[in-house]
């Protein structure tokens, strides 16, 4: 209901949603968002562009890194394939089908470091309080004080275009983020009388977060970790772009939009293809995470402020 | 109370509903059916009915509006000669406001948080300026208006905003809002809930005056019936979407026939009588789950097949008095139930002592010297408006909130500040259970998880023992064995207030401490946990401490109450002595401003 | 019951008043300035120490090859890397401090002669983005709640979602594809100026710069103003305003547009942060002269001095925006400002 003041109306599409027997939480999670027509399309897009990703490289065709005709020749040119050529003349379509595992394993696993960190300070700042929250949280904001991406360009600089640095800088660039995230998450569900009660009877601080902080925590949890991929892919990508992430002559999308832009006129799919593809990948990814968010945004909503606010309003 | 009104409306009718029916806007599933009443001029009258029965619906429909998602399908509304209903647009807007104006239920949330009180009062008197008297201002009508209302200060009040006044200045801003323009009727949604006594006697008086030299109509929505009772002329009982019973307002509360306002009245408590309180059993059906029949059936204890078949029509049993049932209760029967006393538990050593606590948040004292002490066995009330400080003295005692002074012993062994430097066997035997029932339960638990989780840390027992211990649990709160295996969001709020109360009792404590439990609740569930947890300290020699801001609940559950006022201690002792010879003025006050309902007995006979 | 009633004369309640507390405006600033300074300093040692220590040996680094005892020798006596880490740090900030920022090391110029006109073009850039991006969004915003599950809402909403999603790389490429190089050629599909110009002296050569970032950042700012001017427009006091006979005009000017502005101010702040990094890769698609290619070229040859005023200056600006945020944010939140 839009209107959270009435504890006397009943909602139209209710607060007395019945809702099937746990699945596990991030199954359920997941499942509530493919449902919404939000959810089917994200997860389409994404998938599309997962497939390419990783199986092209069992397509058959030219060597993504051979010389197949003049460079930029148009799709039409003989040898040149679907996609015509690049700037020197290899396959556009075999390194676009050769060019996303490599951004998409790295997107993965600085994600899984981003959130993974974020998550873990986040939470434990939220349920710990006092000296250490306001320290750790501060700390945060400091690092907050950097621009990601300058972040991450300062870290490239200095060492060089490694991978495990690149997963470093993304996964740590990020990480401050998903700890403001979920601090403000886990505070709130720390605030709750569940968590209180367990207080009471001096259970120690590893089994409430884990069994009554971190269920609760599922959703912000899983459409943060789909933000976050979706702006790794994009860190990523941007980072291959300035030539500061995966090296030529490797086959990556992002390297691909920068070598070609010089012949944008003479054959554009040079440009546009590996741009399309990130283009899908990036809004599938984002749209996912926001069905997530919406479709369960009822679930938080129906208990934290339709009726919440009706309770207040009886006692106070 | 107002004098006995005739039996029929005197005057001409200033407003009168017919077949007004609101249904879901995609489903045309009903909310509001068939709902026809009619209130003379200068009357209020009462709309009364629990969470659910649509009688918000009913009271904005007054105003040709509808919440988002519902549409009010058929019926008419007139006021005077004005057809509501078929107003739109522009004359609509005119009719807003000036022929029938609104009280929102939320004083706080219904005044904009960006904008003084003093640029929304005048934009109420602005929108209809047209009806400003010859060479009157704005200003002058906003001055008169605070005047009214009795809202002194108004220079610095019209620069304030929202946040800045207290619940009762933001209600009274509120109805003078409502009063601004003199419309003919005012729909007043549940003014007074959450306001404290003192403030909702004065509200309710002003409204009364008000309503008296404006010869304005009201429509009072509401579910506390006492207060009803207080301010309404006629009442009208709403269950499931139609209404059940209509009727002068001295008949209905003295000579109530219907099942469902008689249930009503045995479950609001009083502060005049020691008196069981008796529940109504079940919940209301849901829309879209009307039975065909009569709505009430399933709950009702005179049910015959009869009743199942088809829907009984709203019709006059007496003049001025309409049913809806074709068993209605006697007359004589009304408040059987109330002889029965709470049986008292001799007075013992006491459990827990608490002397001198000073309590504070951040620097800023909350308690100051609280002393008294809680018998084995016996159960106090501490009673305390908002601000208090009855809730923080609540979570000192069981040690969520620790940064308190004094000193406070249990079973002779004196109790750490903080929780978790507390014995193990202390923190088993004092629990805890908490106001809000939709927080107090994880939701990601089942509800036998929940109740099983002090259990899993206090003992060592197996997955059988536990799930045996669990099942009696819920049982002694009587929710059957398929609860244990439902979500807690498949529960309504009584039922999982009932849940947390098992999951405190599962462990055996010797204190069990409740942090106004029952006030989010409506009174006939209410009634049915206050009931609960009188037969459980009866049966298990249960001590308990029972916060409440209910002065009228005291006398069904406890049999020791101290009263609390800023944070200090003003009053304590034996319940039947305080509620019947306060000693202390704002005791008295308290007591004094408590709506009631009039004693059947006193009155019948 | 174990004690005596007590009847002790109702002292009066100490009402505490909002007196003593310092004013909200002086404890956010009172707060907030120091932990900036002091993030500041953090970034600029991480910075430092990244840039020195990391490496093993800067110097070496930056010449590759071409390092002869001499060129290296004279390399670390001017990135002080012949002093201790500490020593070579606080010398740094000392001069920092002092308005010194030492020469760039692959031209030779000093540093303020090779970032200030590109930070004046940058700023230009970000300026009309913001203004714009305000403007635009706002306006979209409102209209989409106030037709709320209309053609234009659900239309909006879908842009907004792909372009917020989309790496603002490939937005520039896309615009230079259908605006210079490919469907229309209606603007340069570069921004590289002859020196001594401004970006103002060629404005043609800011529109696509612009527009990208128009796309990238608009949608932010479109769906927070939605989605506040719906909360605001579902609140119980909109609905006592149409209750009291408000008009859709005043319901949406007077009483929802005045709750929907501390998100807006908020969402601008972001919006502007978000820029400071954003302009390094439309930048460098645009080869628009501005500060972000600047560190990009940094980066790409190693200098040192150059890329440590980029990022301590770029922290600077972070710094002081998030604190004149929150600061706008409460003062136009009477909530949060008046004391109660």
């Amino acid at each position: 209901m839009a209107n959270a003041s009435s504890i006397d109306d009943l909602t139209p599409e209710g607060v007395n949603v019945t809702r099937a027997p746990r699945s596990g939480a991030v199954g359920r999670v997941l499942l509530a968002a493919l449902k919404t027509r939000r959810g089917k399309i994200g997860a389409t897009l994404a998938l599309i562009v997962l497939a390419i990703a990783f199986l092209g490289p069992l397509v058959p065709g030219p060597s993504p890194t051979a010389f197949a005709a003049p460079s930029f020749s148009k799709p039409g040119v003989p040898g040149a394939g679907l996609l015509g050529t690049d700037v020197l003349g290899r396959s556009v379509l075999a390194r676009v089908l050769n060019g996303g595992h490599t951004l998409i394993l790295l997107a993965l696993a600085s994600t899984a470091l981003a959130v993974g960190l974020g998550a873990l300070l986040g939470v434990f700042a939220a349920y710990r309080r006092g000296f250490l929250e306001g320290l750790l949280m501060r700390g945060v904001d400091v690092v907050l004080a950097i621009p990601q991406l300058v972040f991450v360009l300062l870290l490239m600089s200095v060492i060089g275009p490694k991978w495990w640095l690149l997963v470093l800088a993304v996964g740590l660039a990020q990480a401050p983020q998903t700890a403001r995230v979920m601090h403000a998450a886990a505070q709130s569900v720390c605030e709750r009388d569940f968590v209180q009660a367990v207080a009471v009877w001096g259970e120690p601080p590893r089994m409430v977060i884990r069994r009554h902080v971190l269920p609760n925590l599922t959703t912000p949890l899983m459409v943060e970790a789909g933000l976050r991929l979706s702006y790794s892919i994009i860190l990523i990508a941007g980072l291959s772009f300035l030539g500061l992430g995966t090296q030529p002559p490797a086959p990556d999308w992002g390297v691909m939009v920068n070598e070609n832009r010089l012949g944008l006129t003479s054959n554009p799919w040079g440009v546009l293809a590996p741009a399309i593809v990130l283009a899908v990948l990036a809004v599938g990814t984002n749209t996912f995470a926001d069905a997530v968010a919406r479709a369960n945004l009822g679930e938080m909503r129906g208990e934290e402020t339709v009726i919440a606010a009706a309770v207040t309003r009886e006692n106070e | 109370m107002r004098p006995l009104e005739p039996p029929l409306p005197a005057g001409p009718d200033r407003l009168r509903v017919d077949g007004l029916t609101v249904v879901l806007r995609r489903s045309k599933v009903p909310v509001v059916e068939d709902v026809s009443f009619s209130v003379p001029a200068g009357q209020i009258m009462g709309l009364v009915g629990e969470s659910g029965s649509g009688k918000s619906t009913v009271g904005l429909a007054l105003l040709n509006y509808v919440r988002r998602g519902l549409k009010i399908a058929a019926g008419s509304v007139r006021i005077d000669d004005t057809g509501v209903l078929e107003l739109s647009g522009a004359a609509l807007r005119r009719a807003r406001g000036s022929l029938v104006a609104y009280v929102p239920q939320d004083p706080a949330s219904g005044l904009n948080p960006a904008l003084t009180l003093g640029f929304q009062l005048r934009e109420a008197v602005r929108i209809h300026a047209d009806q400003l008297d010859q060479g009157e201002t704005v200003d002058d009508r906003v001055g008169l208006l605070l005047d009214e209302v009795r809202l002194p200060d108004a220079k610095t009040l019209l620069r304030s905003y929202p946040h800045q006044v207290s619940g009762g200045q933001a209600q009274r801003v509120g109805i003078a809002m409502a009063f601004a323009c003199r419309p003919r009727l005012i729909v007043l949604d549940e003014p007074t809930t959450g306001l404290d006594v003192t403030t909702q006697r004065h509200i309710i008086e002003t409204i009364r005056h008000l309503t008296d030299t404006h010869d304005v109509s009201a429509v009072y929505v509401s579910h506390d019936l006492p207060v009803v009772a207080e301010i309404a002329d006629s009442t009208a009982v709403m269950y499931a979407g139609r209404l059940v019973e209509h009727a002068d307002a001295a008949e209905l509360f003295t000579a109530a026939r219907h099942p469902y306002t008689v249930g009503l009245l045995d479950a609001a408590p009083t502060p005049d009588r020691a008196g069981a309180l008796v529940g109504i059993k079940g919940r209301p059906p849901r829309p879209g789950g009307w039975p065909s029949g009569c709505v009430f059936a399933a709950r009702c204890p005179y049910v015959t097949d009869e009743c199942r078949a088809e829907q009984p029509p709203l019709a006059p049993i007496a003049p001025g008095h309409l049913l809806r049932c074709i068993h209605p209760v006697p007359d004589e029967r009304r408040r059987e139930a109330a002889a029965a006393p709470v049986a008292a538990p001799p007075t013992t050593a006491g459990v827990l002592e608490v002397k001198g606590v000073d309590a504070g948040y951040g620097g800023a004292p909350i308690l100051h010297d609280v002393t008294f002490g809680v018998p084995a066995g016996r159960c106090v009330a501490v009673v305390g408006e908002s601000g208090s400080g009855k809730t923080t003295l609540a979570r000192c005692l069981v040690g969520l909130h620790s940064n308190w002074s004094g000193e406070v012993t249990f079973d002779g062994e004196r109790l750490d500040p903080k929780v978790d430097k507390r014995r193990s066997q202390d923190r088993r035997d004092i629990q805890y259970v908490f106001q809000n029932p939709y927080a107090s339960l994880n939701p990601r638990l089942s509800v036998g998880e929940n109740v099983e989780e002090p259990l899993r840390f206090f003992e060592r027992a197996s997955r059988k023992e536990r799930r045996r211990k669990v099942l009696e649990a819920l049982d002694q709160v009587a929710l059957g064995s398929d609860f244990a295996d439902r979500m807690p969001d498949q529960l309504s709020g009584g039922e999982r207030q009932r849940a947390a109360v098992a999951r405190a009792l599962i462990v055996d404590p010797q204190l069990l401490i409740c942090d106004e439990i029952t006030s989010a609740l409506d009174v006939s569930v209410q009634a049915v946990l206050v009931e609960q947890l009188r037969e459980l300290q009866h049966r298990r020699g249960l001590t308990m401490v029972f916060i409440t801001h209910n002065l009228a609940v005291v006398r069904s559950i406890a049999q020791d109450v101290i009263v609390l006022q800023g944070g200090r201690l003003v009053e304590a002792g034996p319940v039947e002595r305080v509620l019947t010879s306060p000693q202390h003025p704002y005791t008295r006050q308290l007591l004094a401003d408590l709506p009631r309902l009039a004693d059947p007995v006193a009155t019948s006979s | 019951m174990s004690v005596s009633p007590v009847t002790a004369p109702s002292a009066p309640v100490p009402v505490r008043l909002g007196t003593g507390r310092a004013h909200p405006v002086r404890r956010l600033l009172l707060w907030r300035v120091p932990l900036g300074v002091l993030s500041v300093a953090l970034v600029s040692m991480f910075t430092y120490f990244a840039t020195r220590v990391l490496p093993g040996d800067a110097a070496s680094a930056i010449l590759g090859q071409h390092a002869t005892p001499a060129s290296l020798a004279r390399l670390r006596a001017q990135l002080g890397l012949d002093e201790s880490a500490i020593s070579g740090y606080l010398h740094w900030a000392g001069e920092f401090l002092s308005g010194t920022f030492g020469k760039s090391l692959s031209n030779g110029q000093s540093v303020t002669a090779e970032v200030m006109p590109h930070l004046v073009n940058s700023l230009v850039l970000v300026v009309v983005v913001a203004v714009f991006s305000t403007i635009l969004g706002v306006l979209a915003g409102v209209l989409a709640a106030y037709r709320r599950d209309g053609l234009f809402d659900d239309v909006g909403s879908v842009l907004s979602l792909v372009a917020s999603a989309l790496p603002e790389f490939v937005v520039g490429v896309f615009v230079v594809y259908v605006f210079a190089a490919g469907v229309f050629s209606w603007f340069p599909a570069v921004s590289i100026l002859p020196p001594n110009q401004r970006i103002w002296d060629q404005p043609e050569k800011l529109v696509l710069p612009a527009l990208t970032l128009l796309i990238v950042t608009t949608p932010y700012m479109f769906r927070m103003v939605r989605a506040a001017t719906i909360e605001a427009l579902n609140s119980d006091y909109a609905e006592v305003a149409r209750l009291k006979g408000a008009s859709p005009t005043r319901l949406l000017f007077c009483h929802a547009l005045p709750n929907a502005v501390a998100p807006a101010v908020q969402v601008s702040g972001l919006n502007l942060l978000y820029l400071a990094g954003g302009i390094v890769l439309v930048e460098t698609v645009f080869q628009f002269p501005g500060i972000g290619l600047t560190l990009v070229e940094a980066v790409r040859t190693r200098d040192v001095t150059v890329l440590q005023f980029i990022v301590v200056l770029l922290a600077i600006f972070y710094v002081s925006l998030n604190i004149v945020t929150d600061l706008i944010v409460l003062l136009t939140t009477p909530r949060r400002r008046a004391p109660r």
